[in-house]
């Protein structure tokens, strides 16, 4: 099947099928700035979030690693990037400017509000500028690099929509295209079938002591999942158990002989190459489409069984679901229905192919569902509270 | 051939996957997502889309199977036809 698109050819050679230009707050005081920017400059998005004053450790490092990867995602074409403190604005600044876009850095301390504004709004004009000149160029979807989650997820997701997105993993990889998958929690219970699905004994190991630390952690702290996984949804939906969720959770790796997993992530953290990867992440759908985007995801692939309406704001959310009553009820939230599964009118092949069409049209530029409604959930992941 | 109300994910399940509504008492049929074999079990409980029927009688205790793996233990004896979800059915790590 065709998978030619357009996309925007970035100074590094990496593929975008969005062009937007950021305004970047490093910090939860500079958002204000950032908006007000975003506001003048007709073509900009602000990226505000709560977070950035007294992180340290880890946590800080997490925090820079997902700035500095969401500015340096290929659908953002320039970067201006807002902070209390010109240092770490300039910190953003310079790990974005690595991949070659234009990128500006403005501390508001020494200036003010108004001033900060005015100079960061005459910059972002001048990118906006820059972004609409750039021309598309074809490529193919296999040159993106893609993520895949699902959410709300019920009965549906594990029998329908995520052996759907495995398949559709499957014909991408085949490709060579690179796709991110993860949701470390909501493998629990299943972690003996998904450690089956890595290219090496070393990387099985490597996934299977990450979930082992990650329950530890929980357990040691007195605590369990139960409220959270499997969620209320989930619940009405028809899953019962943890165990349940998670087996329906992994079907979208695909078949292994087809996909096996290429390399274990860490938070944020770009793939080093083509096919297959699992990062350790969370499973809650904003925080992880933002990590996806810091880790250069351009496209992301989301199944919902009872219909979670998440969206990002430079990434298309493209949702599928199998479920005939969310098809109904959530209808402005889907972009493909796969509920022709269940009755057996449609199968796995077939619904790969019209997932497929959609990801091509919305790489050539067709809105998403999430897009036209304008869900653009930006969340940051954190590690531990702030000094 | 009669149409499925129900979907199964492997042979040896304990359970599959009501794809409509199924009424209480209901004689309904299940597939598999491919083939053609289909077998039949009467509701002893209504069973809401999405939801699970019992395929198999299981025993307080012991474990409930789905994708050919165990999903959680049996709270309750369940019987052939029975809707299983949290009344009767907990996760085996943290299920209460």
């Amino acid at each position: 099947m065709n998978t030619k698109i357009l996309g925007y050819k970035r100074e590094n050679g990496k593929i975008g099928i969005r062009n937007y230009v950021a305004i970047l707050p490093v910090d939860d005081l500079s958002n204000n700035a950032c908006e007000a920017v975003a506001h003048n400059i007709q073509g900009t998005i602000a990226l505000s979030h709560p977070y950035g004053r007294l992180q340290y450790g880890s946590d800080l490092d997490l925090h820079f690693r997902t700035l500095i990867g969401n500015g340096a995602n290929p659908n953002v074409a320039a970067v201006v990037v807002i902070c209390i403190e010109q240092n770490w604005a300039n910190k953003v600044a310079e790990g974005i400017a690595k991949t070659g876009k234009p990128v500006a850095a403005f501390g508001i301390e020494g200036n003010g509000l108004l001033k900060t504004i005015e100079m960061a709004s005459r910059k972002a004009k001048e990118f906006v500028q820059y972004a609409t000149a750039i021309e598309k160029v074809e490529a193919d979807l296999s040159d993106l690099t893609i993520s895949y989650k699902c959410g709300e997820s019920d009965t549906t997701s594990g029998l329908a929509g995520n052996p759907t997105m495995g398949r559709v993993a499957e014909r991408i990889i085949a490709k060579g295209g690179t796709i991110i998958f993860g949701e470390t929690s909501e493998t629990t219970g299943a972690e003996h079938i998904l450690a089956k699905h890595f290219a090496t004994p070393e990387l099985a190991e490597k996934y299977l002591q990450i979930h082992k630390n990650y329950l530890q952690k929980i357990e040691d702290s007195g605590e369990d999942l139960m409220g959270s996984q499997p969620t209320e949804g989930n619940i009405t939906g028809g899953l019962t158990t943890i165990e349940e969720k998670a087996f329906g959770n992994i079907q979208k790796a695909g078949r292994k002989e087809f996909n096996p997993v290429q390399s274990v992530l860490d938070l944020a953290e770009a793939p080093a190459g083509p096919g297959l990867h699992f990062m350790d992440s969370s499973s809650a759908a904003a925080e992880f489409i933002t990590l996806m985007g810091a880790a250069g995801a351009v496209l992301h692939l989301f199944n919902t069984g009872q219909g979670n309406i998440v969206g990002n704001p430079i990434i298309p959310v493209v949702k599928t679901t199998a479920n005939p009553n969310t098809v109904i009820h959530m209808a402005e939230h889907i972009d493909v229905d796969v509920a022709g599964l269940l009755t057996r009118e449609l199968d796995l092949d077939t619904a790969a192919d019209k997932v497929i069409e959609c990801l091509v049209a919305t790489a050539r530029g067709r809105f998403t569902a999430a897009e036209a409604l304008g869900q653009k959930e930006f969340v940051l992941t954190r590690l531990y509270p702030s000094a | 051939m009669a149409k499925h109300k129900f979907l199964m994910h492997d042979k040896e399940d304990s359970v599959g996957v009501a794809v409509a509504d199924i009424v209480k008492g209901e004689k309904v049929y299940g597939a598999f997502l491919h083939g053609d074999e289909l077998v039949e079990v009467v509701a002893n409980d209504n069973i809401p889309l999405g939801h699970k029927i019992a395929l198999k009688n299981v025993k307080n205790g012991e474990y409930v199977m789905k994708y050919d793996e165990k999903i959680g233990l049996a709270k309750q004896d369940i019987k052939v036809g029975d809707w299983v979800h949290t009344h009767n059915l907990k996760g085996y790590r943290w299920g209460k």
